[in-house]
């Protein structure tokens, strides 16, 4: 057949989905520099933990300083801002069977952002723009630093842009009717704060390269922290955002299940657009001259609003998985519905293991950190990379991995290689991640300041003694933080494997056995209910209050130690 | 579409702003960018110099 | 029926009941965060830990200025530690703390139980006052300066380490950056 017959569209055997050629490659090209993003952040990070463990050491401080600046942009801004843009192009192409608004400008997405990141790179190894990930002026980097910073943003924004054309596009040409699916309002959810985030960075970055470059003479320092977390902090909500649609959407590809309430899941959405990138403060609570007001009332995003779309999110996602195994005939006990899940399959256990991590490490600590006196307690120290590990690798990434594993077979046409260290690997990345993101808590609320080459403040007439606990809780930490790096290691040599080697799945072959809507299955046993007492989803109730109760602890605890320290006011 | 275009009036207010993506977008920049970024911007600006 | 990678299969899902499961969470969640919202404001007048918004703009000169007449003014010793002059200003008084690539400068000696108006500032790059083993942080910037109103309620060694990266190389740097405060009974 010659190609000029090829249709645009294909039918997915694996997912039933028709799906654009073009917008197909799009999503590979970003899927797969993503993945070789997270491998290079990968490395510098494992250079990183074995700095940090007290005793190994390994690199001295100006290349530890270096290796911590590449580790940050890439690991934090590189390799997941490339996995989303392949989220984004995926929902709002594959999941409404429509076409890419505009594939030229996505060509241009994804090429200015690849050369962005090169230049930043080159950047940062030439060794004199060790500024870290914030880059806070008056410390100075290279222009080019900011360059490449500069042209990677604009290529997500325009990223943004194309996905939002394609919304239109599918709305005009009717692929879809009435409301976008839930998935797909996430990510509008996700792009709309991305377009104020990259904006915000836009409006620092500029003059600061402008200014490296001797072109404004300066720039005042809190007026670049102030604007620059509207883009660094922003950043990482897009993250929770895109992880939080992840876990929807593997949720229904697993169980067949729907969103408890298409009412409740977008009104959560909603409070995030509105509030959640009021959380740009958390960075300046500890700032000089930064009103309490204006403190208070963004740190909370306006009374906790956007916590509380969280809580709501990690509540409906698995009550969502809850009711679909109910209905699927494991309606018996608190957790018959959770033990009998399908544990071995890694997009499902991976997706579980991000929402158990992203609630109870990275959520309960980020309330509490960001409270206003706490902060004071916490701010700046090893707490910080351990909570937003916590969030970030923990939630985050691991919620990208998990849907890879989905996307292998539908977007790259291969089957999973290597099933049983994929089986393994979420297990390996979530467990190493836990420990270090606890130990490194557990190393800050002790003291112990992040960014440090050397803790032992070794041969300094004034130097201070961290307790021997905090070492120990270092070097745990780090120990599982080589756990965390073998785990994406794992994760990264099945992908290759699979894309690279993995059986073909033919355009052609037979369609995969789909996935039973949990409702047409009920429907046959003729029942009315599922659940106890009411309750649609007893065993997630129970769960999430064990959330609760822990956060309320951990709440007063807190309280309790800052009420110990020297009295300020 | 099936339903006619009519339907959507008896629809909720709250569905059709949810629907509304150019909406979404102007709502996640105005509302930071009043209540972050310019009254952030005003702080700083009004601290006062030292004696 | 449905999934929530397809369009609501309820067109009119905003007026869809909401689950007993997900009323009650959420009735509880937002209770918490109402009362999370009202305690972070009563901690200013229930809590004994607060941050002070008293701050000014400053130049790197005027503050200098002022470390160098207190270093006149109140210096009783040199650090046995460092050589670095110790300064014991009275309680009550203003308290000059400087920031510097690579360095807290000057050493504060300081009664248990008396408050003292600490200033911060930095003389070039951002830097982090991060008290130990309190574990109290602040930033201090670089023509800014804050005051805090410090009460220190145990005596003894205190050491502040940089807690906001500053640049550096091998010898010296962030790593290094240090400060002293004694508290005596
Ligand atoms: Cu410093």
């Amino acid at each position: 057949m010659a190609t000029t017959t090829m249709s645009e569209f294909r039918v997915d055997p694996v997912s039933g989905l028709k799906i654009n050629r073009t917008a197909n490659t799009l999503v590979k090209v970003n899927a797969f520099a993503a993945i070789v993003f997270l491998l290079v952040g990968g490395l510098f990070g494992i250079g990183v933990a074995l700095t940090r463990m007290p005793g190994v050491q390994l690199l001295k401080p100006e290349l530890f300083y270096m290796f911590l600046t590449a580790h940050g942009i890439v690991a934090l801004m590189v390799w997941i801002i490339f996995f989303e843009m392949a989220v984004l192009y995926f929902l709002g192409a594959h999941l409404l069977g429509n076409r890419l608004a505009t594939p030229r400008l996505a060509w241009t997405q994804f090429w200015l952002m690849i050369i962005g990141a090169a230049i930043t790179a080159v950047a940062i190894l030439q060794g004199n723009s060790s500024v870290m990930m914030t880059s806070y002026v008056p410390l100075q980097a290279a222009p080019h630093f900011y360059l490449g910073l500069i042209l990677f943003a604009v290529g997500a924004l325009i990223g943004c842009f194309v996905f939002l054309g394609t919304l239109v596009v599918a709305k005009e040409e009717k692929t879809y009717t009435g409301s976008l699916p839930l998935v797909v309002f996430g990510g509008v959810t996700a792009t709309v704060i991305a377009i104020f985030t990259i904006a915000s960075g836009a409006l620092i970055l500029i003059p600061t390269f402008l200014w490296s470059l001797g072109l404004i003479s300066q720039i005042d320092p809190m007026m670049y922290r102030v604007i620059w977390w509207a883009f660094g902090h922003s950043s990482q909500q897009i993250n929770v955002v895109t992880h939080i649609s992840i876990w929807y959407l593997i949720a229904s590809l697993v169980f067949g299940a729907k969103p408890m309430s298409e009412k409740v899941s977008r009104g959560a959405f909603l409070l995030y657009i509105l509030f959640l990138q009021l959380g740009s403060v958390h960075h300046l609570l500890a700032d000089p001259g930064l009103s309490s007001a204006w403190k208070i009332f963004n740190t909370s995003y306006m009374l906790y609003l956007a916590v509380l779309a969280s809580m709501i999110h990690g509540l409906t996602v698995p009550g969502s998985i809850e009711v679909a195994q109910r209905k699927k005939g494991l309606d018996t006990g608190l957790f018959t519905w959770l033990r009998k899940a399908p544990w071995g399959n890694p997009v499902f256990s991976g997706m579980f293991m991000s929402l158990i991590g992203f609630g109870f490490i990275g959520g309960i600590t980020g309330v509490v950190m960001s409270v206003e006196q706490i902060n004071m307690i916490i701010h700046n120290t090893m707490y910080l990379p351990g909570h937003f590990h916590g969030t970030v690798v923990s939630g985050t990434t691991m919620a990208f991995m998990a849907v890879t594993y989905y996307l292998i077979p539908v977007v790259f046409q291969r089957k999973i290689a290597l099933g049983a260290i994929a089986k393994l690997q979420p297990y390996v990345f979530s467990i190493g991640g836990a420990i270090f993101a606890i130990s490194l808590m557990g190393a800050g609320t002790l003291g112990v300041q992040r960014r440090h080459a050397d803790i032992s403040f070794a041969g300094q007439p004034l130097a201070y003694e961290y307790p021997e606990i905090a070492k120990g809780l270092m070097s745990f930490g780090e120990i599982g933080g080589i756990v965390m790096a073998l785990g994406a290691t794992m994760f990264i040599i099945v992908v290759l494997a699979s894309i690279f080697t993995g059986e073909r799945i033919a355009e052609d072959a037979k369609p995969w056995p789909k996935v039973e809507d949990a409702d047409v299955v009920f429907e046959k046993t003729g029942k009315k209910h599922v659940g106890t007492g009411g309750f649609e989803a007893p065993g997630t109730f129970v769960l999430a209050m064990v959330l609760f109760v822990t956060l309320v602890l951990y709440y007063f605890i807190n309280f309790k130690y800052l009420s110990s320290v020297w009295s300020m006011s | 579409m099936s339903e006619p275009t009519t339907s959507s009036e008896k629809r909720h207010v709250m569905q059709l702003v949810l629907d509304d993506n150019m909406l979404m977008l102007f709502l996640a920049i105005t509302v930071p960018t009043v209540f972050y970024t310019l009254w952030g911007i005003m702080e700083v600006i009004t601290i006062p110099m030292a004696k | 029926m449905g999934t929530s990678y397809t369009p609501p299969t309820n067109p009119d899902w905003w007026r869809e009941p909401i689950e007993r499961t997900e009323l009650l969470w959420i009735v509880i969640s937002f209770a918490w965060c109402l009362f999370m919202f009202g305690w972070m404001i009563a901690w200013h007048w229930i809590g004994n830990q607060n941050m002070n918004n008293e701050a000014y703009k400053t130049t790197v000169e005027v503050y200098t200025k002022k470390v160098d007449d207190q270093l006149a003014k109140y210096t009783v010793r040199k650090d046995e530690a460092s050589g670095d002059d110790v300064v014991a200003p009275p309680p009550g008084s203003d308290v000059y703390l400087l920031g510097m690539q690579w360095q807290w400068r000057p050493i504060l000696e300081l009664k248990k139980g008396q408050t003292y108006r600490l200033h911060l500032s930095s003389k070039d790059v951002v830097h982090g006052f991060s008290l130990q083993p309190e574990n109290i942080n602040f930033q201090a910037y670089p023509g800014y300066e804050q005051v805090i109103n410090i009460t220190p309620n145990k005596s003894g060694t205190f050491s502040i380490a940089c807690g906001e990266y500053c640049g550096g190389v091998d010898a010296m740097g962030h790593h290094t950056m240090l400060g002293r405060i004694y508290v005596k009974e």
